[in-house]
């Protein structure tokens, strides 16, 4: 049973990074209307970027490359970065897509992952590279002492950011203007249009928005895995979890992530031995295909209603 | 001047439904169909015909299988390369594990395993729609490669599910040479071809394209959406299965799981958006574009830096143009390829008069 909730716990924090890419998905799925596949290659872009400029930094200005300073300095080129990224792809793919079929934007999409893919090894090379935030991956002591349990301080440190970068979203959505406007646009564009919402320039601050949380996502699953390409494949299981808990939902983001990371753990433990292991790999695609057959809108998704 | 329909006139339903209602047109494709069969055989280095020509072919079976998934049915999918390894190791067992089984038996064979897993994984699309769909896809993708590696049956218990391809042979007559491999990639490809031009324009074709459409009005005059959806997913996967077989077979040779992994997908689709959706010229378009591409780029890029050539450059390059193109066709001409050949013989329809 012991062993049972270290799996369980280690899953549920492995799912926190899912999150934090799903919830990317969510906020310009719920702005635009727009599946963005590029996701997972906006969180690889970012990440490299970030470890680019890190190593670049210390070079030309002399600092301290461990530093405080190059850190946030790094932090803050590649958001920018990240903010470029945003607005040139809903200036330059979107724009001009607009009103087209969710197909059709979905597949340019697929395209932008490419392109994003390929400007990112491009510029800082397909080396994978180490990237640390000064958080150790080990266990933390007191659990270890009185439960017996190995949980990691990278992973809790991992999740509390993950609920400060929620928590922030959320606040900024309710009590800011632009996130008042963020959910008007969300809501109905036409409506959001009528009464004065510059739409577009929504839609640029979202994918900006949508950047800062991939640049989050990519340090911390950087700083597990290092920083390289595979990245990309992992942001895929994001998707299950988008299914999950619904495309529109950012609460169904966190809760589809969670169940995500914490049943394809323990599917590995407890399934994977009988038919060879490595099924990581799928269960959480055939979770979501099951899950789908059952309630098509995910969890906290909004029904929907066919029309002629 | 050459290129016109005037004095050809239609007098019953048969003539006006015909697949190439112009005589022109008619020509065109036999002299094209005798320039591949005939004449490259001849001319044609080995390089062209077994790194070019072969892939060209079966990639074009193995979008128009997507074409027909998601051109006609518009149903998105991403796992068009775990359909084609179905046909692939499905075409291996029946080879290996019944004797004297003919070659194109187990061709079709292969291609309809691939149908049947196909229907399994189109189930969900009963229910869901869309990129829910694609993503129901993407489980058919992993899961397929990994079961294939897994289970070491399906590949006769070589290491890491590599298989190789047993001698090809129809009659006695060896295929062992790459312009008889070439030939007979051809055969298949152009009879495929054509009964899927043909099938598109059939009742069930028609279903298709209703539910692709609007599913919910397709339903109510009366198509049944459970028919239409699982019928487009098993004939795509057959399609894919036997491009999939074509691929170890004529192509490669020895292939394993991992090879059939989602970037060939992708390729698939791309080949399908720049070629053209839904139209089976544009498959053909589509996958000789995609797989000239880098080939050319390769070419390019040693002779523009000679040796000098920054490690990486290339493929990063192909990543960058390959997107870019998908992005650039999406805005600038969602038909592809396929559009820009119709609005050439249109043009050619008028040539040299201005009107």
């Amino acid at each position: 049973m012991q062993f049972f909730f270290e799996v369980l716990i280690g899953g549920l924090l492995s799912g926190v990074l899912y999150v934090l890419v799903a919830l990317g998905f969510v906020l310009i799925y719920k702005a635009s209307g727009v599946f963005n596949f590029a996701q997972g290659a906006m969180v690889f872009f970012a990440a490299l970027t970030f470890v680019g400029f890190r190593e670049l930094l210390p070079g030309l200005t002399g600092l301290d490359p461990e530093g405080a300073l190059v850190f946030w300095m790094a932090f803050v080129l590649a958001l920018g970065a990240m903010i470029v990224l945003g607005i040139l792809t809903e200036k330059i793919v979107l724009r001009p897509l607009v009103n087209q079929p969710h197909i059709t934007l979905f597949m340019a999409t697929i395209g932008l992952t490419f392109l994003v893919e390929g400007i990112a090894q491009g510029i800082w090379g397909a080396n994978v590279r180490g990237l640390s935030l000064g958080i150790a991956d080990e266990p933390v002591e007191w659990i270890m002492d009185s439960a017996n349990m190995l949980v990691s301080k990278f992973d809790l440190f991992a999740a509390a950011l993950a609920g400060v970068l929620v928590a922030s979203l959320a606040l900024f959505f309710q009590y800011t203007k632009v996130g008042r406007a963020l959910r008007a646009v969300a809501d109905d564009h036409q409506a959001a249009l009528s009464i004065g919402i510059p739409l577009q320039q929504i839609w640029a601050i979202v994918w900006a928005v949508a950047g800062f949380v991939a640049l989050v996502a990519g340090l911390i699953w950087g700083a597990r895995s290092g920083v390289q390409f595979a990245l990309t494949f992992t942001a895929l299981k994001a998707l299950p979890v988008l299914i999950l808990g619904g495309f529109t939902s950012v609460p169904g983001a966190i809760v589809g992530g969670l169940i995500i990371g914490a049943s394809e753990k323990l599917a590995e433990v407890y399934i994977g031995p009988f038919v060879g292991g490595g099924i990581e790999g799928w269960f959480p695609y055939m979770l979501a295909l099951a899950f789908l057959l059952v309630r098509p809108e995910g969890l906290f998704g909004e029904r929907h209603i066919d029309r002629v | 001047m050459l290129y016109r329909e005037a004095g050809q006139f239609k007098a019953s339903y048969i003539e006006d439904q015909q697949i190439f209602p112009i005589r022109q047109d008619k020509i065109g494709f036999i002299a094209i169909l005798a320039f591949f069969s005939l004449v490259v055989p001849m001319i044609a280095s080995e390089y062209w015909l077994q790194a070019i020509l072969i892939p060209v072919l079966i990639f074009s079976l193995a979008a128009i299988g997507l074409n027909i998934l998601t051109g006609y049915a518009g149903q998105l999918s991403l796992g068009s390369a775990a359909f084609m390894a179905v046909g692939a190791f499905g075409a291996y067992n029946f080879m290996l594990r019944i004797d004297g089984m003919p070659f194109i038996a187990a061709l079709i064979l292969g291609g309809l395993c691939a149908a049947l897993v196909g229907i399994a994984f189109g189930l969900p699309s009963l229910r869901i729609k869309g990129f829910y769909l694609a993503v129901a896809t993407l489980a058919a993708q992993f899961f397929i490669v990994w079961a294939l590696v897994k289970f070491p049956w399906f590949s006769n218990n070589s290491t890491s599910g590599v298989i190789s391809a047993q001698k090809v042979e129809i009659l006695g007559f060896a295929f062992d040479t790459p312009v008889s491999k070439y030939l007979l990639t051809l055969a298949v490809v152009a009879v495929f071809a054509l009964l899927a031009k043909n099938l598109v324009r059939t009742t069930t074709g028609r279903s298709w394209m209703a539910v692709r459409d609007m599913d919910v009005a397709a339903e109510v005059i009366g198509i049944r959406p459970m028919r239409a959806k699982l019928s487009a997913f098993a004939v795509s996967s057959f399609y894919c299965g036997v491009a999939g077989a074509l691929y170890a077979y004529t192509y490669l040779g020895t292939v394993e799981p991992e090879g059939f992994s989602l970037d060939l997908s992708f390729r698939i689709l791309f080949m399908i958006i720049i070629g053209g959706v839904a139209s089976i010229m544009g498959s053909f378009l589509g996958a000789a574009f995609i797989v000239l591409l880098p080939i050319f780029l390769n070419v390019a890029m040693h002779a523009l830096f000679a040796g000098t050539m920054p490690a990486g450059l290339a493929s990063n390059l192909e990543l960058i143009i390959f997107g870019g193109l998908i992005i650039f066709f999406l805005i600038v001409e969602p038909h592809g390829l396929a559009r820009l050949w119709q609005i050439g013989k249109e043009k050619l329809r008028l040539w040299p008069f201005p009107h």
